[in-house]
C-alpha cells in the first residue's frame, strides 16, 4: 500500500454507516483529479508504443514471456450523511506492470513513471528479478497456451456514464435519498455513490493488444434508528446491489421492481433508491419491536439479495485453485473442496444445485471480454447436478487440472499489483420448474424467510459459515406471520448445499455482489457478482443472536 | 526520490503554504519504500518493491474543501497543484463540519529505526529462506509473508502548525502445516525495529504448533474457560475500540450510549482489571505525535479499572457538545501482567488455549457480539497442562463481555490493530506506520464463559 492514499477511510467507512460491517476495505490508491479528467481516456497509439517498449526490452533481456498492462484507474467517491455532503473524491491511478517468465520463474514490476526509457528499464528489471527468483524455484512455470487475440477493444455496455452525470446532480440525488429516509422515520441515514472506471491496456508477447474500458457502480445506503429512551437502536441497509453498469443503473424503471411475499420490494438491473430509503426506514423501525427469534432447525428460504454472499463465501472462494493447493495459507486459507474432491466427484449439493463461474454475464461486476493475462473470458461449470467438476484456474495453473487452456479468471486491483487468480462470478442457475418465492413459501411449515446481507463470517477451509441478514421473516404453515429479530444461520458448506429442496425459476434471478472482496499478500481487492433465485435448505441450524450486556 | 530529508521536506510543504490564495491550506507529503517477499508450499513464490512519494493539499474557503495531489515537486507542480486545490473547492458543496487546526505542539516519539529503513532484497529473501528450510527440515511446509517498510510524512498549514516524521516497521508471518494437512500452526511478529527479529527462531513456534495439533478431539461446543493469546485478544479488541466513539455514543447508536441520553463515560462497563488506554511515545509501540487532522496525540486514558474515561470527540462533535477535542489515538495499549502464556496455562485447571481468531466479523452492534472461528493451534488444558489439540470452533461473543469475564492478564505485545490498515490515514486507530497500520499492545487473556457455538472441520 502506498503512501498516496487520498481517501481518509476511517471517515469514509463512518459515512458509508460501514464500520459496523468491518467491512475489509483495502487502501484504495490514487491522485485527486478533477471531474472532467474522469471522463477521458489515454491514446491507444500511445498504450501500444509503451508496451512494445517494455515487450522487446523484456525480450532482449532474456524473457521467454512478457506481458504488460498500461492501466489508468479512476474513482469517484460521493459520501452524504442526512442533510450534507460529506465528501467528494476523484482518484486517478496511471502506471505500468510488467511481468515475465525468465529462467522459468515469475518477475515482476511496476512503475507510474510512462517514459520509455523508465519503461524498457522496469521490464529489465523484471527479468533481474525473475532470474533471481529462479534459484529457489523446484519446478519452472508452466504457461497454458493463449491464441493471439490481435489488436482488439471492449468497454462495458454501459448506457450512461456515471462521470458524465456532474457532481452536483448526484449529490442532489442522494441528497434526496436521505430526506425520504428522513421523512420516513429514520434517525440518521448515509448514502453514497461510488463509480469506477478501470481503463486497461494488455499487451503480450503472445502477440496480442487488448484495449478494455470497464465500468462499475455502487450505491450503499445505511438507515439508523434510534430509540434512545429504550436504549435501542437498529440499522437498515440498501437492497442495491454493486454492478457491471452505468448510472442508469439508477433510473428505477418499475419493470426492474419485483415485491416480495414479505411485501419487502427488491430491484434487478434497475434501483430505485429513494423508494428503497422509504421502505428501509419503516423496517429499521419495525426492527425496534420485533420479537427476537427462537433459535433451532427451520427450513431456511433466502432471497438473492442474501444467498449471494453465502454462494460467494462457501463456494466462490472455496473452488480457487491457488486456495486448494496452498498458495493462501498463510493468510485467507485453504479449502475443503481438494483436488482429491474433484477427482472423485464430491457431491458438493443437492441435484437442485449448479453452480456456474462466469466472466461475460451483462450487468455483472466480473464481466469483461479478457482476463488480465490476455485469455478470452467465458463461462463454465463448477457445480453440476450437485457434483463438483470443475474448479477456478489461471494460465499457470490449468496444467494442475490436465486443462489445455486457462479459464480466464486472472485479475490485478492496479497497474502496480500483481495479477493473480480471481474469483469469477458464480451463481447459483435458477430452478427450471415455474416456481416464484411466494409458491416456495406456501409449501414451508416451520421456517424463516431472509431478505438482504449481513454479517458473515467463514472458517479458513470454508466449511462452517454463519450468515446474518438485513429482514428475517417466520414462516408458519406455508404463510409469513411476522418480522422478527437476532437470526443467524450457521452452516457447514457441504450439507448445506446438499439440503437445498428448490430453487425459484428465472423470473426470480437477480444478482449481488461486493466491491471489495479481499485476498492475497499484500491484499489485493476485486468486485464480483453472484446470481441466483430464491431457493429453499431445509433444516437449517439458526442461532439467537441478541444478548445483554447488563 | 522518495525518501526525503527533513529539511527538503520541510522546505516542499512551506513553499506549498505560501502559494494558496485560500482562507486555509494544508499541504502533506508523505514517501514510503514498501518491500516484501511471499512464500508458499515450501517455494518463494513473490516479491517486490514499491516505491511512492505523494504531495496533498488541501485548501478551504470558508468550509469549502479543495484536495488535490501530485507526484513532482518542482515550482510549476507545486503552483499547478495550489491552483487545482482552489479550483475543486470553489466548485464543491460546503462541508459544515469542517474545522481548521492552529499552530500545535507535539510531543516527540521514537517511530523510526536504521536497521529496518536498511532491509534489503537479499534480507527478505533470507527470511524466506530461513522460514523455508526450517519447516522443510521437519517435513513441514510453509507459507508466509514478509513485508518491510520505511516512510516519512512532512506536513504544513497555514495557521503554522508543521511537522516531520519517519517512520519504519517490519511484519512477518508463517504459517507451517503437516505433509497430511492435518495440523497448521502460525506465528507472526510485528516490530518497528527490525534488530532482534529472527525467522529462524519465531518460526519454531508456527512449527511447534503445527506438529502438536494433528489428531484432534472435538469438544462439546458451550462456554468454556479460555486463554486467549494476545493476537486473539487484539482481535476481539480491534471492533469494539472502534466504537469508543463520542458523536456514535452521543447519538444513540453504540454500546456506549446511555439509556435515555448520553454517554456511558464515567461508568463501570469492564472489570476492574481492565485498563485501555492510547500513548504515542508508549515504548516499542510509539506512533506519529499527531493524527490524521493533526492534533496533538498524548497519553489518553479510554478504560481504567473498568471504568469507560474517555471518547474521541472529532473537532467537531467537540465544538458542538462543548468539550475539549482530543486526538485521534494511533495506539491502544492494554494493560496486562507479568505471567507468560506458559505460566497462565500451568494455573489452569480445566480450558482452552486459543493462539488467534480468524474471520471476525460483527453480528450486532447494539451489544458489539462478533463472531469468528479459532485457528492454527486449539488445545484443551487440564491440570495446567496442554492435554490434547481440539477441532477449531466458531464464536459467538461479545467483548464487552469478555472483559466483564477477565481472570488473569499475560504479558503484553506488540501487535498490529485489527481493523485498521488501508493506508496513511487508514483505521480508526492509525499510527501513520508506512504499511498504513496501527499497534496495538496487547496481553494474554484468561476468560471465564468464552461462548463457542459450533465446531469447524477446518485446519
Amino acid at each position: 500500500m502506498g503512501g498516496d492514499l487520498n481517501l481518509r477511510r476511517r471517515e469514509f467507512l463512518a459515512a458509508c454507516g460501514l464500520t459496523a460491517g468491518g467491512m475489509l476495505l483495502p487502501g484504495f490508491t490514487g491522485q485527486v483529479v478533477d471531474a472532467e479528467d474522469l471522463r477521458t481516456t489515454m491514446d491507444v497509439a500511445l498504450k501500444k508504443r509503451l508496451a512494445n517498449v517494455a515487450l522487446n526490452a523484456a525480450t532482449k533481456a532474456g524473457a521467454s514471456y512478457c506481458d504488460v498492462r498500461v492501466g489508468r484507474y479512476l474513482r469517484q467517491f460521493i459520501i452524504t450523511r442526512e442533510t450534507h455532503v460529506e465528501n467528494v473524491i476523484n482518484t486517478e491511478s496511471i502506471g505500468a506492470g510488467v511481468r515475465v517468465i525468465a529462467d522459468g520463474a515469475w518477475g515482476f514490476a511496476a512503475t507510474n513513471d510512462l517514459s520509455e526509457d523508465n519503461i524498457a528499464r522496469v521490464a529489465r528489471q523484471a527479468v533481474a528479478i525473475a532470474k533471481a527468483n529462479s534459484h529457489n524455484q523446484t519446478a519452472p512455470v508452466q504457461l497454458a497456451p493463449v491464441k493471439s487475440a490481435g489488436e482488439v477493444s471492449w468497454r462495458t455496455p454501459i448506457k450512461k456514464n456515471a462521470f458524465d452525470v456532474p457532481i452536483k446532480d448526484k449529490a442532489e440525488m442522494l441528497l434526496q435519498v436521505n430526506a425520504a429516509a428522513l421523512g420516513a422515520g429514520a434517525t440518521f441515514v448515509n448514502s453514497t455513490l461510488f463509480a469506477i472506471n478501470e481503463q486497461k491496456y494488455f499487451a503480450s508477447t503472445d502477440g496480442s493488444y487488448i484495449d478494455q474500458d470497464v465500468f462499475r457502480l455502487w450505491a450503499p445506503m445505511n438507515v439508523t434508528v434510534v430509540d434512545k429512551a429504550a436504549g435501542k437502536f437498529r440499522q437498515r441497509q440498501g437492497l442495491s446491489a454493486p454492478v457491471g453498469m452505468g448510472f442508469e443503473y439508477l433510473d428505477g424503471l418499475p419493470s426492474d421492481k419485483i415485491t416480495l411475499p414479505s411485501g419487502t420490494v427488491v430491484y434487478g438491473k434497475s434501483y430505485d433508491m429513494k423508494e428503497d430509503a422509504i421502505v428501509a426506514a419503516k423496517q429499521a423501525r419495525a426492527k425496534l419491536t420485533a420479537p427476537s427469534f427462537k433459535p433451532g432447525k427451520y427450513d431456511l428460504v433466502l432471497d438473492p439479495t442474501n444467498l449471494y454472499l453465502t454462494i460467494h463465501e462457501s463456494v466462490g472462494h472455496a473452488t480457487e485453485l491457488d486456495r486448494v493447493i496452498g498458495y493462501e495459507a498463510d493468510f485467507a486459507g485453504t479449502s475443503f473442496a481438494t483436488l482429491d474432491k474433484l477427482n472423485n466427484h464430491f457431491k458438493y449439493g443437492s441435484e437442485h444445485v449448479n453452480l456456474v463461474a462466469d466472466k461475460v454475464q451483462p450487468g455483472s461486476l466480473g464481466a469483461v471480454a479478457y482476463d488480465d493475462e490476455g485469455v478470452k473470458t467465458k463461462r463454465w461449470d463448477i457445480v453440476r447436478d450437485g457434483i463438483l467438476v470443475d474448479l477456478q484456474a489461471i494460465r499457470d495453473q490449468a496444467h494442475i487440472l490436465g486443462k489445455t487452456e486457462s479459464d480466464g479468471c486472472c485479475y490485478a486491483d492496479s497497474w502496480s499489483s500483481v495479477q493473480f487468480q480471481r474469483m469469477a462470478n458464480i451463481s447459483l442457475e435458477p430452478g427450471k420448474a415455474k416456481m416464484t418465492a411466494a409458491d416456495m413459501i406456501a409449501d414451508v411449515e416451520n421456517g424463516v424467510y431472509i431478505v438482504g446481507d449481513g454479517s458473515y463470517s467463514i472458517d479458513q477451509q470454508r466449511y462452517n459459515g454463519q450468515f446474518g441478514g438485513q429482514l428475517f421473516f417466520e414462516i408458519k404453515n406455508g404463510k409469513i406471520t411476522q418480522q422478527v429479530e437476532d437470526v443467524a444461520y450457521q452452516i457447514r458448506t457441504p450439507e448445506f448445499w446438499n439440503s437445498c429442496v428448490g430453487v425459484c425459476d428465472e423470473s426470480d434471478y437477480r444478482l449481488g455482489g461486493t466491491f471489495f472482496d479481499g485476498k492475497g499478500q499484500p491484499p489485493q481487492i476485486s468486485s464480483v457478482s453472484h446470481g441466483s433465485s430464491t431457493a429453499r435448505f431445509n433444516g437449517a441450524n439458526i442461532i439467537n443472536t441478541a444478548r445483554s450486556l447488563g | 526520490m522518495t525518501i526525503f530529508t527533513e529539511d527538503q521536506a520541510r522546505s516542499i510543504v512551506s513553499k506549498v503554504i505560501t502559494l494558496s490564495k485560500a482562507d486555509e491550506c494544508t499541504a502533506t507529503l508523505t514517501g514510503s519504500i514498501t518491500g516484501n517477499a511471499r512464500f508458499a508450499l515450501n517455494n518463494l513464490t513473490t516479491a517486490g518493491i514499491v516505491e511512492n512519494t505523494s504531495l496533498e493539499v488541501e485548501v478551504a474557503f470558508g468550509k469549502k474543501l479543495g484536495t488535490a495531489t501530485v507526484n513532482a515537486f518542482d515550482d510549476a507542480a507545486l503552483e499547478r497543484t495550489v491552483r487545482r486545490a482552489e479550483e475543486l473547492a470553489h466548485l464543491a458543496p460546503e462541508n459544515p463540519e469542517y474545522l481548521p487546526v492552529d499552530k500545535q505542539t507535539y510531543v516527540v516519539t521514537e517511530t523510526f529505526s536504521s536497521p529496518t529503513a536498511a532491509i534489503t532484497p537479499d534480507y527478505r529473501a533470507q527470511v524466506a529462506a530461513d522460514s523455508i528450510a526450517a519447516c522443510k527440515a521437519a517435513k513441514l511446509t510453509a507459507a508466509g509473508f514478509l513485508e518491510d517498510a520505511q516512510g516519512f510524512e512532512a506536513f504544513a498549514n497555514s495557521r503554522g502548525a508543521s511537522g516531520f516524521q519517519r517512520s519504519t516497521v517490519l511484519d512477518y508471518s508463517c504459517t507451517a502445516r503437516t505433509a497430511d494437512g492435518h495440523g497448521s500452526g502460525w506465528v507472526a511478529r510485528n516490530l518497528q525495529d527490525s534488530t532482534s527479529f529472527n525467522a529462524g527462531a519465531e518460526v519454531r513456534t508456527a512449527m511447534r504448533k503445527a506438529a502438536a495439533s494433528t489428531d484432534t478431539k472435538a469438544l462439546e461446543p458451550g462456554k468454556y474457560t479460555v486463554i486467549l493469546e494476545p493476537a486473539a485478544v487484539a482481535g476481539m479488541l480491534g471492533p469494539m475500540i472502534n466504537l469508543f466513539d463520542a458523536r456514535q455514543a452521543d447519538e444513540g447508536r453504540s454500546f456506549l450510549s446511555k439509556k435515555g441520553g448520553g454517554t456511558k463515560i464515567g461508568d463501570q462497563v469492564f472489570s476492574p482489571e481492565v485498563t485501555l488506554f492510547s500513548d504515542p511515545a508508549y515504548p516499542n509501540a510509539a506512533v506519529l505525535p499527531w493524527d490524521d487532522d493533526y492534533l496533538p496525540r498524548s497519553h489518553l486514558s479510554l478504560v481504567e479499572n473498568g471504568k469507560v474515561m474517555n471518547l474521541a470527540y472529532s473537532p467537531y462533535w467537540a465544538q458542538k457538545m462543548g468539550k475539549a477535542a482530543a486526538a485521534r489515538p494511533g495506539n491502544l495499549i492494554m494493560q496486562g501482567g507479568d505471567k507468560s502464556t506458559a505460566d497462565m496455562v500451568r494455573d489452569t485447571e480445566r480450558g482452552i488455549l486459543v493462539t488467534r481468531l480468524w474471520y471476525i466479523r460483527m453480528v450486532d452492534p447494539q451489544t458489539v457480539l462478533l463472531t469468528g472461528l479459532t485457528r492454527d493451534g486449539t488445545f484443551y488444558i487440564e491440570n495446567g497442562e496442554l492435554k490434547y489439540p481440539i477441532k477449531n470452533f466458531r464464536f459467538n461473543e461479545s467483548p464487552v463481555i469478555m472483559l466483564n469475564n477477565v481472570e488473569e492478564l499475560g504479558r503484553p505485545v506488540r501487535l498490529v490493530s485489527e481493523g485498521g490498515g488501508g493506508g496513511r490515514r487508514g483505521g480508526f486507530f492509525n499510527g501513520g506506520s508506512p504499511l498504513g497500520q496501527g499497534v496495538t499492545v496487547a496481553p494474554a487473556l484468561k476468560v471465564r464463559d468464552f461462548t463457542f457455538s459450533s465446531l469447524s472441520d477446518a485446519i
